[in-house]
């Protein structure tokens, strides 16, 4: 009989897979954004059938709950759903000029070559198993240790990165202040 | 195929089938409780005699008001979005009965010795439960905002934008009160924290081991950030009807109107039930426990009851707020209020431990 975790595993996995493909195809932006919350879930799912609660707990607060809100909040202001009118000057893509093409021509390179060794990494990596490893990922004590004694300096630079950010919108989006 | 048929028919097993039934019946008797008492308690507070024509002293208007409902036309806007438009009162209903899934309203019981080993009365411990709680209610605010953006009307769009700010903005209050009581009863399981709480004074009286008296301030930064949650009086300004209609469910009509209510008052259930276990010592006062694990059930629905009484008494008592208020109160008061309260709970903890 195949074990549970297996068959779950393929059911989130094709889930996320599914809603991901979907995100890129919708031509509504509403509904991109609802399959990219569904492909969030799904993860999720995954995250709790590896024995780790909390980061999926945390994965469905922090994205779903939190920044897919934003995304929402903002597509409805911009009113966008008129994506779906054919432009008068064909396809999107004809409407940048050369300079931003080749940029996007680049970068796409440049994301080949690092899933390329993303994948080269998991495969020669030796994923850590057994009853201790799921201790280690779930416990929210032990999370919080690793992030306010081993990774401090990582943390805090993430945190100081994302307050510059913030900081940065604010200036841009106001011009007096 | 044995041992499948073995959990199937395990006592147990079928225990919590009728526990999880149980909870989701009790979940739609307390909506239809609660429509009936908000309109007790409204007709009260206004000097009226409320609905008293159905039934004995009108207990059985919710039921007359579920059959108005189901036979009531169902109507859609020609050129509203036709998915989201019959999912939001889906994700709003299903979001509301799922977050109560994790939470806990009695002592383990083995229901008068009729099971093998005593069960946990909640659908499912989990030792993450106040998190999945606050994940699942904050997912409750897509239920309204796509309804407010399927309907495509003017006044429905300004209801859920509404909505979807004053949700991100009480949302962390919210979580930063969640996390004072957390670290007091140094667990995310509900069932762990209920249970630190357990001591009292003077033989019984007085319940000294409730969270409410060191994270005070904690409870009262709850319960404001839980009424905003739930959107409402005085922060329902996603349906405010003086300045949109009825906001984000204008263009709703029958049931599908009514699964928007039915999430609203089983929000409140929720929220309720969450704060009674956080700071109010969920089923451990006034009735001791050794008294039988029934009496433990009655406290916890006596807490809720109050904070429910709570919900509706404030809501025909104080005004609206203005929308500017609103955000100011939120982000430069209750925030500030919020991570005050956690960092001298956690100083506390740490001072006495």
């Amino acid at each position: 009989m195949i074990p549970l975790e297996t068959i779950l595993f393929y059911l989130f996995g094709a889930a996320t897979v599914a809603s991901s493909l979907a995100v890129v195809t919708q031509r509504n932006p509403m509904h991109s954004v609802l399959f990219l919350i569904a492909s969030f879930a799904a993860l999720a799912g995954l995250y709790i059938n590896l024995d780790s609660p909390f980061t999926a707990v945390t994965q469905i607060i922090v994205y779903a709950g939190a920044i897919m809100v934003l995304f929402l909040f903002v597509v409805m202001l911009l009113n966008a759903p008129r994506e779906d009118v054919p432009s008068p000057y064909g396809p999107a893509y004809v409407t940048l000029t050369t300079g931003p093409r080749k940029a996007f021509a680049l970068l796409s390179v440049v994301l080949l070559v690092e899933l390329a060794l993303a994948i080269r990494q998991f495969v020669s990596a030796q994923a850590p198993s057994g009853p201790l490893a799921a201790e280690h990922v779930s416990s929210v004590r032990q999370i919080g240790i690793a992030i306010f004694t081993t990774y401090s300096l990582a943390f805090e630079a993430t945190s100081v990165l994302i307050l510059v950010a913030m900081v940065g919108a604010v200036v841009l989006a106001k011009k007096k202040l | 195929m044995q041992p499948i048929i073995d959990f199937i028919t395990s006592p147990i097993t079928i225990a919590y089938i009728v526990l999880i039934h149980v909870v989701f019946f009790a979940l739609q008797g307390a909506a239809a409780v609660l429509v009936l008492a908000e309109r007790k308690v409204a007709a009260f507070s206004q000097q009226r005699l409320g609905p008293y024509r159905v039934g004995w002293w009108g207990i059985l208007q919710p039921i007359a008001d579920i059959v108005k409902l189901l036979f009531k036309e169902e109507l859609r806007p020609k050129a509203a979005d036709f998915w989201l438009f019959y999912l939001a009162p889906v994700i709003s209903a299903t979001t509301a009965f799922a977050a109560f899934v994790v939470i806990p309203f009695g002592p383990p019981t083995d229901l008068f010795g009729l099971l093998p080993k005593p069960i946990n009365l909640q659908g499912m411990d989990v030792n993450v439960a106040v998190l999945i709680v606050f994940a699942i209610t904050s997912m409750g605010v897509y239920g309204i905002v796509l309804a407010g953006w399927a309907s495509n009307s003017k006044y429905s769009l300004l209801g859920g934008l509404r909505s979807s700010a004053q949700m991100l903005s009480y949302e962390l209050s919210y979580g930063l009160a969640l996390a004072s009581a957390i670290v007091l009863g140094n667990s995310l399981s509900l069932r762990t924290i209920v249970d630190a709480q357990q001591s009292t004074a003077l033989g019984g009286v007085l319940p000294t081991g409730w969270f409410l008296w060191p994270a005070f301030l904690g409870f009262v930064i709850y319960m404001i950030a839980g009424v905003a949650e739930t959107n409402r009086a005085p922060f329902d300004f996603p349906e405010a009807e003086q300045e949109l209609v009825a906001g984000y469910h204008t263009e709703y009509s029958s049931m599908s109107f009514a699964l928007f209510f039915l999430a609203e008052y089983i929000n409140m259930v929720t929220v309720s039930a969450v704060a009674t276990n956080l700071f109010l010592g969920g089923w451990h006062w006034p009735f001791p426990l050794a008294w039988g694990w029934g009496f433990g059930v009655l406290n916890w629905l006596l807490k809720v009851s109050f904070l429910l009484f709570f919900y509706i008494w404030m809501r025909w008592t104080l005004p609206r707020y203005r929308y500017d208020q609103l955000m100011t109160f939120g982000w430069k008061w209750l925030l500030p209020a919020a991570v005050v309260n956690v960092i001298l709970v956690a100083a506390g903890v740490i001072y006495f431990s």
